[in-house]
């Protein structure tokens, strides 16, 4: 999958998260922030990555805002982002 | 045994995280109107990550659609359907003929992934021309297992302010009752909307209880305990059940066409009721 564009979903509000995607020129670049980043920090990490390879994506810049979203709710969000970053126009 | 159906919005990943242990016999994951038109695709990738990954172990799961005059209906189906929900609810249902609109969308996309189980529905009627319709819309297919009043529309619909007492859809309440009833399957209620009234509630679902309704829907997780216990056999109406169903045996042993309890004649429609409430109190895991 080709980013396109800028995209965002979630929201920061309490058990979710807000991603926002961008294309980028050299591989993948993950800028995470979290309210449970010493506890999961990794995790939520790892479940990035394999979003990303789930969907072929070879190069982005996602910088993702965490507030305490659970496994599927941060795959929904990522996915949701890339969806509308592969979209064309507004 | 479902009673109670609370709506949960499908863009509020921390409400979709509990929904299942709020006490519902059923959450309704809504797709249409608890979610704005530009956040429609984030919502059904965030309820089907949800029915993937948290099972909705405790309660049925009924995912409310986008009504079929909408762009969004067919895309909400394709991503909804191969996570076999329990049921569907397209909302605004008012004729059989968008039943089978649906019904065959619904189809195509079981045939594409494989999915062998016919999944239910459950149509949300709301319009004035839906009511006049509940009977053939309730009879319009094999996968209806109950059908829903929604007040809140039918009011606009019908040009008239809707109230707590709910005089202006007893006609509707009537009928679709007469007409769910006449095709065999449940019918539920419209959610009173004031979340604060829990003595408006209690006599809301009453009456309703009162006039055959299966049992009602919630917009707030406070009203769900209200409408199951409202919904749910009495201690006395299951006793009374038990000695209508023993005497009936009496009666049967000793070869006799009539019988009387506490001064009644027990005729076969008291015996059905009361044979609809032993089995409702089973259903609740009672130990009767």
């Amino acid at each position: 999958m080709e980013i396109k564009k800028k995209a965002t979903a979630g929201t920061l509000e309490s058990s979710d998260i807000f991603v926002q995607v961008e294309p980028n020129d050299n591989g993948i670049e993950i800028n995470l922030t979290s309210i449970v980043y010493n506890q999961f920090g990794e995790d939520i990490e790892r479940t990035v990555k394999e979003v990303l390879s789930e969907f072929d994506v070879k190069n982005v810049k996602i910088q993702l805002k965490d507030r305490g979203a659970v496994e599927c709710a941060i795959r929904a969000r990522i996915e949701t982002a890339l969806k509308r970053a592969e979209r064309m126009g507004n | 045994m479902r009673r109670s159906m609370l709506f949960m919005p499908g863009n509020n990943s921390g409400m979709l995280l509990n929904a299942d242990a709020l006490g519902a016999d059923s959450v309704i994951l809504d797709l249409e109107d608890a979610v704005s038109p530009q956040e429609k695709d984030s919502a059904r990738i965030l309820v089907r990550n949800a029915l993937k990954y948290l099972g909705y172990k405790g309660c049925e799961v009924i995912i409310r659609i986008n009504s079929i005059d909408t762009d969004f209906w067919k895309k909400d189906l394709d991503e909804i359907i191969p996570m076999k929900p329990d049921m569907i609810m397209p909302p605004k249902v008012s004729s059989g003929m968008d039943i089978k609109v649906v019904e065959n969308y619904m189809g195509e996309v079981e045939r594409r992934h494989g999915i062998e189980k016919k999944i239910s529905l459950i149509p949300l009627i709301e319009t004035a021309l839906g009511v006049e319709n509940a009977f053939e819309i309730a009879s319009s297919s094999k996968r209806i297992k109950a059908i829903f009043l929604g007040g809140e529309d039918l009011t606009a619909d019908l040009r008239c302010k809707r109230t707590k007492k709910g005089d202006e859809i007893f006609y509707s309440r009537g009928r679709m009752v007469m007409a769910a009833r006449a095709a065999g399957i449940d019918v539920y209620d419209t959610p009173f909307t004031d979340v604060e009234d829990e003595e408006g509630l209690r006599t809301d679902a009453e009456f309703a209880k009162s006039l055959g309704f299966t049992g009602k829907a919630c917009i707030s997780p406070r009203h769900v305990q209200s409408v199951n216990e409202v919904f749910s056999p009495t201690l006395e109406e299951i006793e009374y059940a038990k000695e209508v169903m023993e005497i009936i045996q009496v009666a049967k042993e000793q070869g006799k066409g009539a019988i009387s309890l506490r001064g009644k004649m027990i005729d076969a429609p008291i015996v059905e009721r009361a044979r609809q409430t032993l089995e409702a109190a089973r259903a609740l895991g009672g130990a009767f």
